[in-house]
């Protein structure tokens, strides 16, 4: 339309040109101003106004649908040691899922994680555990604050520790099948508990963390029991950052745990079954790091638990010969892993780790006496053995959705024997894109 | 003693000078906010050109600066979905959750192309709401920038004419630069090339390329030997001029095929630092013209 005015006025002003001078002038600045204008209305109008987007048609039923994803996993697994017999040497059974995964083909956890934002103020997680065994774990359920403000987050319900660096990770986002034996030995696995969770982030440039848990105890090293108030406390404070374009965090975690009659199965130097259980305290320290560093990573972690008790020795259920007896114990055990993996070629990765626990020292007062059961009596807890396990791993993942992995390892966690295990691991993700931690 | 005290004073004051805290998902929207806040902001980018921006993770230093942020700018439509809701549930800062004037999603501002019409990850690792690689046309750069100016005013009122100022004088250099470009660009028009990912869907719509192949299958789905070879095949019965690919991603596959057909590989920016001259956003669209125009004949 202005085009259009001008061209007549530019036509008008061509016209006139030998006629009236003063005229022309006159026209020309007209034309001047309306080109002008022409070009700030040019302006104004590019880039032209963005589209709203069309509005997606959506079933207002399914619109707040929390974002679900689905994992699937499996195992087709060779080891020379059957896993039901699996023991570590030296250190109580944490009742955890702690044994290499079944001979020959075995489902491993599918895991349902449902999450999203409740409201402004809160967000919501659950992750559930359909085992193997047709049972369903609520591995975690909890919901969080978003909008506390000054680096807080609360977080409430079950879920996984913010101890140590591997804890939070979920199994499926591991780099090996199964857990550091630290992990096994100390914590059943890892460690997971009802409570509340208080985290604050520094407002620095360096990253630094600092966090504090109250739980009910309700797993290893802990035991669940009834009684007002928390049973488990911990706290983990860490740093991390960049250097060049290496990524790296450090940290360092205390576990407080006073479990009551915390017991497990054994046998006598004769065989018969024995029953014991430990009442007191468990301290246990861990110390992490992890570095990041274009296609290789580089992890570990060192473990040290002190506890002390009193530990009873009951055989009246077997061969009856000292019948319920107990006495002080005390420990002083630690354990570490260092591992490596590295992205060879795209979506290829092989990975390398080593266990190793020490016994450290124990004192049993049981054995001390010298008239109760003998340290042959006490099979895996005076155990002169240091397990150590040596794992290697490759794994190929076509998309970041699936990934498939062989892995071999030779476990001697229990005293005397060599486990040689081979297995080959599937992990594939359904659903909502989930984010990775670092 | 006053002195000492005054020393304090002074450096507990000097933060107040950078009047926003950015954090920017990715070197774009990093360099777009340094061309809309001047020294007005604290600009931190979270990744470099050389790494995928589909696989990022959520490091500590960018909890940290996550932590700290006044004003996140990120592409949005899933792009980030990997690692930025980890930040935001993990930084313990409400300003940048999602609906907050400090969470900016360039994607917002304009319109994605390639919408998927269904939603199956058996075609690859697609987008629900669209390509979200959309800076690599001009016009989405400038609707971003209206968008991001009017966001940083809002969130920094009372020096609201600052961002003003500096948009207009940013929209006024961006248009003249892509009145260039196209005029440079326009003997590229209806050009064969094979790309490596859809990432290049805005560069190739906006230069009107003709994107005879990719050498992903799918997008996120590695290159096949078949894959190749029938790429190769492609190559005799079509004029292709380029293999095309970001400099993030693996130079392998459209080297081989180079070598293999004879057609030259040229890497391309993809964003600010992808490569030496793509130091900014006007720099960035001149190398990849130059870079485009050096192969064309």
């Amino acid at each position: 339309m202005l085009r259009v005015v001008c061209c007549a006025a530019a036509f008008g002003a061509a016209s006139f040109v030998h006629a009236q001078n003063p005229e022309l002038d006159q026209l020309r600045n007209e034309l001047k101003k309306l080109q002008l204008r022409i070009e700030e209305i040019e302006k104004r109008q590019s880039p032209p106004a963005p589209q709203a987007p069309a509005a997606k048609p959506v079933n207002p039923e399914s619109a707040f649908n929390p974002g679900i994803t689905l994992i699937l996993q499996g195992t087709a697994a060779r080891s020379s040691r059957d896993p039901e017999q699996y023991r570590i040497s030296g250190f109580a059974p944490s009742g955890g899922e702690v044994a290499p995964p079944g001979r020959g083909f075995s489902l491993g956890e599918s895991e349902l994680v449902v999450g999203g934002n409740i409201d402004p103020y809160f967000r919501g997680n659950l992750v559930a555990a359909l085992t193997p065994e047709n049972e369903v774990e609520v591995e975690e359920a909890y919901v969080q604050t978003l909008r506390l403000g000054q680096g807080f987050t609360l977080k409430g319900g079950r879920f996984l520790s913010g101890i140590g660096y591997q804890n939070e990770i979920h199994q499926h986002a591991w780099d090996f099948q199964d857990a550091p034996l630290a992990y096994k030995a100390f914590l059943g696995g890892r460690l997971s508990d009802d409570g509340v969770q208080l985290r604050w982030i520094a407002p620095s440039d360096l990253f630094v963390e600092l966090g504090t848990e109250l739980g009910r105890g309700r797993s290893f090293p802990d035991t669940e029991r009834t009684r007002n108030g928390a049973a488990a406390w911990s706290v983990f404070g860490r740093i991390g950052g960049d250097v060049g374009t290496a990524a790296w965090r450090a940290g360092l975690s205390f576990l407080r745990a006073s479990p009551q009659g915390r017991s497990f199965e054994d046998v006598d130097s004769l065989g018969t079954a024995v029953t014991q259980d430990f009442t007191g305290r468990s301290r246990l320290w861990i110390a992490d790091a992890v570095v990041k560093w274009s296609k290789l990573k580089l992890q570990g972690e060192y473990f040290r638990r002190r506890e002390s008790g009193t530990l009873g020795y009951d055989d009246t259920a077997g061969s009856a010969a000292f019948g319920a007896v107990s006495g002080d114990y005390a420990s002083r055990q630690s354990g570490w892993y260092a591992q490596a993996v590295y992205e060879f070629m795209p979506r290829w990765r092989a990975g390398a780790r080593y266990d190793r626990l020490s016994r450290g020292e124990v004192s049993n007062a049981i054995i001390a006496s010298g008239l109760g059961p003998a340290s042959g009596d006490f099979p895996l807890l005076m155990s002169d053995h240091d397990p150590r396990r040596t794992s290697l791993m490759v794994d190929w993942s076509p998309t970041e959705f699936s990934r498939l992995r062989l892995q071999w390892a030779n476990d001697r966690s229990a005293e005397g024997m060599a486990d040689r295990q081979v297995l080959l691991q599937y992990i594939h993700t359904l659903g909502a894109h989930g984010a990775h931690r670092f | 003693m006053r002195t000492l005290l005054s020393v304090l004073l002074t450096a507990g004051c000097t933060p107040a000078l950078a009047a926003l805290n950015i954090f920017a998902c990715t070197p774009e929207w990093g360099a777009l906010a340094k061309e809309l806040a001047g020294d007005r902001a604290r600009i931190f980018v979270a990744t470099t050109a050389q790494q995928d921006p589909h696989r990022i993770e959520a490091r500590p230093s960018l909890l940290a600066r996550a932590r700290t942020a006044d004003l996140v700018v990120c592409t949005g439509a899933d792009l980030e979905a990997g690692w930025l809701p980890l930040l935001q549930t993990g930084a313990g800062n409400p300003r940048i959750q999602a609906g907050q004037p400090g969470y900016f999603e360039a994607a917002a501002a304009v319109t994605l192309i390639e919408r998927p019409a269904s939603l199956d990850r058996a075609h690859g690792d697609v987008h629900a709401a669209g390509n979200p690689h959309l800076h690599l046309h001009p016009r989405n750069v400038a609707a971003v920038a209206a968008a991001l100016a009017q966001r940083m005013a809002e969130l920094d009122p009372k020096e609201a004419l600052h961002y003003r100022a500096r948009a207009d004088g940013f929209l006024r250099r961006w248009r003249e630069a892509t009145a260039r470009w196209e005029a440079h660009g326009a003997r590229l028009r209806g050009t064969a090339v094979i790309v490596h990912h859809r990432d290049l869907a805005y560069l190739v719509a906006w230069l009107g390329l003709r994107e005879a192949g990719a050498l992903e299958p799918r997008p996120g789905i590695a290159p096949s030997a078949a894959h190749l070879s029938e790429l190769i095949a492609l190559t005799k019965r079509e004029p292709v001029k380029a293999i095309v690919r970001s400099a993030y991603s693996d130079a392998r596959p459209a080297e081989w095929l180079s070598a293999q057909t004879g057609i030259p590989a040229v890497v391309l920016p993809y964003t600010v630092g992808g490569t030496p001259a793509a130091r900014d956003l006007f720099g960035l669209f001149d190398d990849t013209l130059a870079r485009l125009l050096a192969v064309a004949g």
